[in-house]
């Protein structure tokens, strides 16, 4: 029995109506926010950002870009290269999505509004999100192309390197709210009084650069550096497994920015307000997404303005300054912790 | 200054062990893993070449062990066509060597066959020439400004140099009637006035690209991420440098004070102004990148120093309708854009030339990229040939 | 005053063009990015371009005596002429017929033409003009071939010249008067 379920239609469902809902409602809550920070930000932002408009055609202000963008990428042709390991090459964009779809999970959208209440959310969200690495290996391999294949172990590298500031900066999160309960780190805020980004600005600072690196997004898109690799692991895909890519970057876009204001920001909460009025059921998954809205804004704007990194030069910062100072900031959390 | 025949392999010693280390990785790595470099081709179409240049790279992993730049692929054998057009045609010809700063190109073989038929165009001439030139010369480096950046990967770099360069090519337009092929020079002056409010609008246009001089020293020169990738790569020595025949701001980039407007005798207006050469003395993709942003904001200076200095009088000198140059033979070079550019007319007292030879900067300039790109990492080839800043046209013609 | 790093400036720069489109007229006012945008939105809202700007050639047949200067000097040889000899009324009642060349054909190819400009200075009787007008193309690169009909009609939109900058000793010419 799903909380969710039972509180919008007030019955208690049979499994398959609940699976089938689960799926649904995963499906609207990864392909939602995602074409909502493709369009604000992608579109709307960058050509602000830029003096131009941005797509002004389809629907008013461009809102239907998306949709026709979608119907491009599906009639396009599914490129296979003629030397290409056909299987690795097409379960590639698979993976990389699945791994999105299993973030959305543990997300919690308010006390009783959620996927699933695992014990050990945010590890499981850590692991799963690792995934991808996989999938962009797949691609890179698969293709049998040179770009692609420099692409592929370039952002092997990246991904893992950034793997560890990641987790590290989220372990002083986990520290002070003494449980790995998404949900638990929600309540833990509300009890501190002030949301975490304040204690734990360090942290902050450093999952921002761990996330912007996760995505591949400039500064850290090296792998897909299209002044030297054209796509990087990208390169030979066409049609829809490029649009499958495309959807799986900016859904962990999406994700980790929701993460992201789920440890840092309070989650669902909003100051003075219960955090277990039955109202934050509904409201709390919006005010969630406002929250999500900014953090992707700071993502996105750091996008458009820089230029990228060169490749041994991420290593470095990832492991010469990052963990390090992550590592600084458990120890310097922990003895808080004790001391206070 | 004097020029070792050796010199590419004393330099630094940085850059020697470098280059031996890359030679021992490779035969390392072959020998004991029984596994071979990969030779990567990237272009002739490729987006890091902004035209169809080919650099067949070999790699040791990510490092490049010998590079090799592959030209020709957009050979449109101008030098020939000269010799079947009359030099009111050449003029639209060659407009479309360097595409970007087209303006420029038309001036040197005005020049030439000036000289070799002994008129010079009248000073008002020579002042709108100077102008225009040095428009070309902001239009054509801006689009460097941008595009530097985005090679880097920072993307808004270049809209917002397409933005401003705009109001630069507007002014040119208005001028002359062409944004990107002006054909305004005429052999013994310019083929019109300038219209009215135009010097207004000009210097209102300039303020606006040191506007964005200023924008990009805060988006792109100051970015740290930037001088991390740009500082101390493709390192040029001065005497390399001199050896290779580099020109332009890849040659003041490594320190050498040279520039043809000021050294060489030109009847252009550049002797009636009061500038400064720009010079930097590391040699480095930054040092190219910051000689060309000081050289663009010392052009406006230059622009409203020649529309205020604009002296009255005919813009055409008397030149027969019926252009026949007579006998002889000339070499005329400036310092273009992309660096010093010299036409080399020979006449035999037809309709047409009868041999030209075209000396474009880009073609020296590419030359010295297997020097500079043996060693570097692959994310540096796309640094190293941005700041060395070549157009496809004017290395192919 | 201790210097900012170079990234926060960045972003600043982004920022502040971000503001200056959005809100072009202050922060206060509703935001308009139409107006704040350099770009415009082409095929609804059309950009002017200058008097001199060299966008298509109109002919003004009646001064065309098919003399084959502008064929001739033309770089690329992309101007077809064709016409004849023929007999016109006398100037004055009683004298001889004069003779006058008809124009029959007088085609220019766009796709050839390379915008250069030598035909309209060559042309001695300034039959030629440069018009600013550029939407003018074509679904199939043959019908660029334009003849003297469609290069006359451009005729109207041929600007009057403009007056030139101060100290300028160029007389300002005139534009012939329209056809009858």
């Amino acid at each position: 029995m799903n909380p969710l379920i039972s509180s919008f239609l007030a019955i208690n469902p049979p499994y398959w109506v609940d699976t089938l809902a689960k799926i649904g409602i995963g499906l609207v809550a990864v392909l939602l926010p995602t074409g909502a920070l493709v369009y604000l930000f992608l579109f709307k932002m960058m050509s602000f950002m830029q003096s131009r408009l941005g797509p002004m055609e389809t629907g008013p202000y461009g809102q239907l870009q998306l949709l026709a963008e979608f119907g491009k990428f599906l009639q396009k042709e599914d490129i296979f290269p003629s030397k290409a390991d056909r299987f690795v090459f097409a379960a590639a964009p698979f993976v990389v999505l699945v791994s999105t779809f299993m973030l959305v999970l543990v997300l919690p959208g308010g006390p009783d509004t959620h996927f699933v209440d695992l014990n050990t959310g945010i590890y499981f969200a850590m692991a799963v999100s690792s995934v991808s690495v996989i999938g962009i290996l797949m691609a890179g391999w698969g293709s049998n192309s040179k770009y692609s294949l420099l692409g592929g172990i370039r952002a092997a590298g990246q991904l893992i390197a950034y793997e560890l500031p990641l987790v590290l900066s989220v372990v002083g999160v986990v520290i002070m709210a003494g449980t790995l309960n998404m949900k638990g780190i929600v309540a833990a805020q509300a009890d501190f009084g002030v949301w975490f980004i304040i204690p734990q600005i360090i942290g902050f600072f450093i999952f921002m650069v761990a996330v912007q690196a996760e995505l591949t997004q400039p500064p850290f898109d090296m792998p897909v550096a299209e002044s030297e690799l054209v796509t990087g692991y990208l390169t030979e895909y066409s049609g829809m497994r490029f649009l499958l890519f495309f959807i799986g970057e900016f859904a962990t876009a999406a994700v980790f920015s929701a993460i992201g204001a789920t440890l840092f920001l309070g989650g669902w909460t909003v100051p003075f307000v219960d955090i277990n009025a039955e109202i934050m059921d509904y409201i709390g998954p919006l005010v969630l997404a406002a929250k999500m809205v900014f953090i992707a804004f700071l993502i996105f704007w750091f996008r458009i303005t820089y230029p990228r990194f060169r490749e041994d030069q991420l290593q470095r910062l990832a492991w010469k300054f990052l963990i390090p100072l992550s590592l600084f900031n458990i120890v310097v959390t922990a003895i808080f912790k004790v001391v206070f | 200054m004097t020029t070792d025949i050796n010199a590419e392999f004393d330099i630094t010693n940085n850059e020697q062990l470098r280059y031996i280390a890359a030679q021992a990785a490779d035969a390392r790595v072959n020998v004991e893993l029984e596994t071979e470099g990969m030779t990567l081709n990237i272009g002739p179409q490729h987006p890091a070449t902004h035209g169809t240049l080919r650099i067949v790279a070999r790699l040791d992993g990510e490092q490049v062990i010998s590079a090799e730049p592959i030209m020709g692929y957009m050979h449109r054998g101008y030098e020939k066509l000269t010799e079947v057009r009359t030099y009111p045609q050449v003029t639209t010809l060659i407009n479309r060597i360097d595409w970007v700063g087209s303006f420029a190109n038309e001036v040197p073989f005005i020049l030439a066959a000036e000289e070799l038929m002994e008129v010079e165009a009248p000073p008002r001439a020579q002042y709108i020439r100077t102008a225009l030139f040095e428009m070309g010369r902001i239009a054509n480096i801006m689009l460097f400004l941008g595009d530097m950046a985005v090679q880097l990967g920072g993307v808004t770099a270049i809209f917002y140099a397409f933005r401003d360069r705009e109001f630069v090519l507007n002014q040119i337009e208005s001028a002359t009637g062409g944004r990107f092929h002006p054909n305004f020079n005429r052999i013994g002056g310019v083929k019109d006035d300038l219209p009215a409010g135009w010097i207004k609008e000009t210097k209102s246009s300039m303020q606006k690209v040191r506007d964005f001089c200023d924008e990009m020293e805060d988006l792109v020169v100051g970015n740290e991420i930037f001088q991390a990738r740009c500082r101390g790569v493709g390192i040029i020595p001065a005497d390399v440098a001199m050896a290779y025949g580099l020109s332009g701001a890849n040659l003041r980039g490594s320190g050498v004070d040279w520039d043809l407007r000021r050294d060489a005798d030109s009847p252009l207006a550049w002797k009636d102004l009061d500038w400064k050469v720009w010079t930097h003395p590391d040699g480095d993709s930054f040092s190219r990148y910051w000689v060309r942003l000081q050289e663009t904001r010392e052009a406006t200076y230059m622009v409203e120093q020649l529309l205020d200095g604009l002296p009255a009088g005919p813009v055409m000198a008397k030149v027969p309708r019926i252009i026949k140059v007579p006998a002889g033979e000339s070499y005329v070079q400036t310092e273009n854009p992309l660096g010093a550019m010299g036409y080399y007319v020979v006449s035999k007292g037809e309709l047409t030339p009868f041999r030209v030879k075209i000396r474009t900067a880009s073609f020296s300039n590419m030359s010295i990229s297997p020097w500079l790109l043996e060693g570097v990492l692959v994310p540096d080839i796309a640094t190293i040939l941005a700041s060395l800043y070549f157009i496809l046209g004017d290395i192919d013609r | 005053m201790p210097k900012l790093p170079g990234m926060l400036v960045g972003l600043g720069v982004t920022a502040k063009t971000f503001i200056k489109t959005v809100f072009p007229d202050g922060p206060l006012a509703p935001p308009a990015p139409s107006k704040g945008a350099h770009t415009v939105q082409y095929p609804h809202v059309k950009e002017a371009p200058p008097e001199r700007a060299r966008g298509v050639i109109a002919l003004h047949h009646d001064n065309c005596t098919a003399c084959m200067l502008c064929a001739r000097e033309c770089p690329d040889w992309c101007i077809y002429i064709e016409g004849h000899k023929e007999l016109a009324p006398p100037r004055r009642a009683g004298g001889k017929p004069r003779q006058k060349n008809k124009l029959d054909r007088f085609d220019i190819d766009f796709a050839l033409c390379m915008y250069c400009g030598i035909c309209v200075e060559v042309c001695p009787f300034d039959a030629l003009f440069w018009s600013p007008e550029f939407e003018f193309s074509e679904m199939k690169i043959a019908d660029l071939l334009h003849d003297k009909g469609r290069l006359a009609d451009w005729m109207e939109t041929v600007p009057e010249y403009p007056a030139y900058e101060a100290g300028a000793e160029v007389k300002i010419k005139k534009l012939p008067s329209p056809s009858s």
